[in-house]
């Protein structure tokens, strides 16, 4: 029932990756969710990545139909959801035959040996059984007979059908990897409680079987209990495990209640973005008017109309929308309203690599509009900061009264972490240029001496009847005026306004060394990937490596060229062609920008970085 | 809905100080006034109305009323137009739009516009024609007509915007010349009043680019032979002398004349706008000889707002969150010391 082809001393680890891979119907989205959900209450630092197929239902079985879910825990700081595995949890062949690369040599495999039946043996495209041809030699394969122990384990449950028994296979997996990381069942018993309030028959079974693949892996003592993994150091506070898409609509949330706008969000689903407006479309006790549009143009359009009518608005999508979006994005820009375009990155171009990330859109953000149209370009960077640029995005908006382009990407927005909690009262407020009442002389076109912001006269308000459009307008009034003059000086003042943002963002900071031999760059999503990376050479004795992480794109923060002259090497690692560091080109002069990187829909390994940045400083 | 003002407002009040730059004796002019003269009769207040516009040469219209505005992008107003009113459904939204805005480049928006039925207004300009890109067929130009882009003649064969409308579910269709200032004023006034929707076609001549394409329906002295001016409750008689009315003949609208074949006015069907079956409403948006013309359909149903607003008042009465804060520390929280 059981054979350990391989005796390995247990390792005491401060961290470890773990992949549960099965067919789609297997429930391994639900099975990673809740192992890294009672992990994070356990008081480890989490990162989480779900791989799910394209397809929504693909046949059963097949190689293209594996679904997967990785989880990085640790006592230690953990930014992402690891390269390799120290645990792969195959259920069927499929799932075994496309993650087997990612695992670590010598480490462990559960398998379900039920699964690995001729026909699915067949679908995965394997001649020999890879369980009995001494291919997985080099790992420790725990074969499990997981199908028949679960059948065993209900066969006095009454009301379940064959399905029903079947389906629950996956919690004898998660009650094995329970017992195995010495994590407590109770968050999961709680779970089946909460989800299956009625019906009780599933609370039974369910719970049945993560106690039956707990006491399996106690009884036969042949799996070690060697990962103890405890807590990590984490600053004190309230926690959640918060998924990047969550966090963004969150961030919207707490940005309205601050500003005290009602927020409207104008949406058309899209991967990986339609998630934010699921998460939206649940929160109308907030009041948020969320609209679903037969369009991504007309999604952006109702924003600005909702804009132009006074409340926080927000349209949200990726790539390929935002191409559509273009038009009325520069519509905005001129009519200078306050709006929010969340752009989750996929792989591109046209429909590309959907469930895939990239960092693609970077150019099409800056550039991607006709005529002179400069927005305030973001990133976020992690899962959890989604929630704090979602809320920056709305608070620069508003307080500069111009578009605001939101960067996320596929591989943050659907990646969960811990947040520490950010009550209302800890945020910073957000102004808005609202004229309430009607004064003499009163303009649209007025501005902030500052900010350069202009007016917001809004529909409703006596007095304040104005006309703006996408003809070019009078720098007062905002009536047309297509002078040529007057052309060039409101061009040159929506440049402005957008360069001024920069006296309201914070400078770009170094981590690991603020001088010396290479400075290692990025932007976005790639924060974790590259801070783990530059964190390791550093722990090698590299003290001469530092790291700088943009969230603030365009304008970018002021300080920028005085940090990279602090570095003899600067290396710009993205997930493109090479985008951003053409950006930094044009921007700065003298400077030698190389580049890196990696355009495969993957984040950036840990290796291909350490190996580059040691190349490096030779 | 709009509290009633006080103060009674003249078509002056809604002028704005810019000067109209249409061509000299378009029927733009025709409905410009129209609407300035309806907006009195509405009751509504200056503040709380907004014209919405794509782009063309009905669209300038915005800049010359002095109201709230918005001069757009070509054929997108519609989705403009919704999130103003979803935003303020206090505010009386007006979207103003050409035929080549409304069903060419913003085909999609028109039809799910009407679908949705938010307390909406649509004036739609329909010269058959691209007036400001100077000449171009639409996508109501007949098959035959001859434009700067059609030079030996059209062939795409047109849209009829009201067959269009009603097929997506348009609740309120209303089409008028665009010679006949009251008329117009007194139709847009009901579309105001009209809960949902509204749709008004204009048949609009464009003097410069398709110059008469109305004229055989429209002017003064074939308008009441060649058209059936419908109104609800009223029997569809027509003509000069009032003696041609429309009659349902198997599936089909006949044309008779009373006093003829034994037919009284008995006999001739009798407008029911506000039915809501759209069958009959569709015969008459299809009809040649007469054409229908004044409220064709007037369907009261209930708009998204409605349903919106009544689901909001529910999900806010069962749930316990009224701030952030609850939803941020409701659930799964956990806490590191
Ligand atoms: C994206 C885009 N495509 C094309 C145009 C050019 N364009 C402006 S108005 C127009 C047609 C307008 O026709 P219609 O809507 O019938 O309005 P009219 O001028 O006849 O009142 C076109 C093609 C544009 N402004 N924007
Ligand atoms: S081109 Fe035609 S539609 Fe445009 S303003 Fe002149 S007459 Fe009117
Ligand atoms: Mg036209």
């Amino acid at each position: 029932m059981i054979t350990e082809k391989l005796k390995l001393q247990p390792e005491v680890l401060e961290a470890v990756v773990i992949r549960f891979v099965g067919d789609s119907g297997d429930g391994m989205q639900l099975t990673g969710t809740q192992f890294s959900d009672t992990s994070a209450m356990f008081g480890n630092d989490i990162a989480t990545f779900p791989n799910y197929p394209s397809e929504i239902r693909a046949p059963q079985g097949s190689l293209y139909g594996v679904s997967g879910f990785q989880v990085h825990i640790g006592s230690v700081e953990v930014s992402t959801p690891g390269d390799n595995l120290d645990l792969l949890v195959a259920m069927n062949p499929a799932g075994l035959k496309t993650n087997l690369y990612a695992l670590k040599p010598g480490h462990t495999i559960i398998v379900d040996t039920d699964a690995f039946n001729k026909k699915n043996l067949e679908k995965a495209q394997y001649d020999t059984n890879p369980l009995e041809d001494h291919s997985l030699d080099n790992y420790r394969v725990i074969q499990v007979d997981m199908t028949s122990l679960t059948k065993e384990a209900l066969k006095n449950v009454e009301g379940l059908d064959n399905k029903a028994i079947t389906r629950s296979k996956n919690m004898f997996a998660l009650g094995m990897v329970y017992w195995m990381y010495g994590r407590a069942k109770e968050h999961t018993i709680d779970f089946f409680n909460k989800k299956f309030k009625t019906k009780p028959h599933l609370i039974e079974s369910n719970t049945k079987v993560l106690n039956a693949g707990y006491y399996f892996a106690e009884t036969l003592e042949l799996i070690p209990n060697a990962y103890t993994i405890s807590p990590a150091k984490m600053p004190s506070g309230t926690y959640r495990v918060i998924m990047g898409n969550t966090a963004t609509a969150w961030g919207f949330l707490a940005a309205a209640e601050k500003s005290g706008l009602e927020l409207f969000l104008g949406s058309y689903p899209i991967t990986p973005a339609t998630d934010i407006l699921h998460e939206m479309v649940k929160h109308k006790h907030f009041g948020v008017k969320a609209f679903q549009a037969e369009d991504e143009i007309a999604g952006i359009a109702s924003a600005i109309g909702a804009a132009f009518a006074g409340d926080l608005a927000i349209t949200t999508t990726s790539g390929p929308g935002l191409a559509l979006k273009g038009e009325a994005l520069g519509l905005a820009m001129i009519m200078e309203l306050p709006l929010v375009v969340v752009n989750v990155q996929r792989g591109g171009p046209s429909t590309g690599l959907p469930t895939k990330t990239e960092q693609s859109d970077l150019m099409q953000a800056m550039y991607g509009r006709n005529g002179e149209s400069p927005v305030i370009v973001i990133a976020a960077s992690t899962p959890a900061n989604c929630f704090n640029f979602a809320f920056q995005a709305a608070k620069l908006a508003l307080e500069h009264m111009t578009p605001v382009i939101l960067l996320t990407d596929g591989y943050i927005a659907n990646g969960s972490a811990p947040w520490k909690i950010q009550s209302m009262e800890e945020l910073p407020e957000i102004k808005n240029n609202i004229t309430k009442t009607a004064y003499e002389n009163w303009q649209p076109y007025t501005r902030n001496e500052d900010t350069l912001a202009r007016n917001w006269g809004i529909p409703g308000t006596p007095g304040l009847e104005h006309r703006i459009g996408g003809l070019e307008k009078d720098s007062v009034t905002g009536n047309v005026n297509q002078a040529p003059e007057n052309h060039e000086k409101m061009t040159k003042i929506r440049a402005e306004k957008v360069k001024r943002v920069q006296n309201y963002i914070p400078e770009i900071k170094t981590e690991f060394a603020d001088s010396g031999d290479l400075l290692v760059v990025g932007w976005g999503g790639t924060y974790g990937s590259l801070h783990s990376a530059v964190k390791q050479v550093n722990l090698e004795g590299y003290k001469n490596i530092g790291f700088a992480h943009f969230n603030y794109i365009n304008p970018l923060p002021k300080n920028t060229e005085a940090l990279f002259k602090r570095f003899k090497k600067i290396l710009v690692c993205e997930l493109n062609n090479g985008q951003f560091v053409n950006i930094l080109r044009m921007n700065f002069n003298g400077f030698e920008f190389l580049q890196f990187n990696k355009i495969q829909g993957l984040p950036f390994g840990n290796n291909e970085l350490l190996d580059e940045f040691k190349k490096l400083v030779k | 809905m709009e509290a009633i003002v006080e103060k009674k407002y003249t078509y002056k009040d809604f002028e704005s100080d810019q000067e109209v730059r249409w061509c000299p004796g378009c029927d733009d002019y025709v409905i410009l006034r129209s609407m300035q003269k309806a907006l009195p009769e509405m009751g509504v207040k200056k503040e709380e109305v907004v014209f919405v516009s794509g782009i063309g040469c009905s669209s300038r219209f915005p800049y010359y009323m002095n109201t709230y505005g918005m001069h757009s992008i070509h054929g997108r107003a519609p989705g403009i137009a919704s999130g103003i009113k979803l935003a303020n459904p206090k505010l009386s939204v007006w979207v103003m739009t050409g035929d080549g805005d409304a069903m060419a480049i913003g085909g999609n928006h028109f039809i799910h516009v009407l679908r949705r039925n938010i307390d909406l207004n649509i004036v739609l300009f329909n010269n058959e024609i691209y007036g400001l890109t100077k000449g171009q067929f639409s996508p109501t130009s007949v098959v035959g007509q001859k434009t700067k882009s059609s030079p030996y003649g059209n062939t795409q064969p047109p849209f009829n915007p009201g067959e269009l409308a009603l097929g997506a579910n348009a609740r309120f269709f209303a089409r008028i010349g665009g010679n006949v200032p009251k008329d117009i004023s007194q139709i847009l006034v009901e579309a105001h009043k009209f809960k949902g929707t509204s749709l008004i076609e204009v048949l609009q001549n464009c003097v410069i680019f398709n110059d008469g394409c109305y004229n055989n329906i429209t002017n003064k002295d074939v308008k009441e032979d060649k058209q059936i001016y419908l109104e609800h409750g009223k029997p569809m008689i027509f003509g000069k002398n009032r003696d041609k009315g429309l009659i349902l003949n198997k599936l089909k609208l006949e044309v008779v004349t009373i006093g003829e074949n034994g037919i009284t006015e008995a006999d001739i069907l009798v407008h029911n706008a506000k039915e809501k079956d759209p069958t009959m409403h569709q015969m008459l948006v299809r009809l040649e000889y007469p054409v229908a013309t004044g409220i064709i359909r007037s369907f009261d149903d209930v708009t998204l707002e409605e349903r919106e607003d009544a689901l909001t008042k529910q999900v806010k009465a069962n749930s316990k969150f009224t701030k952030t804060n609850d939803l941020f520390f409701s659930g799964e929280i956990y806490m590191v010391n």
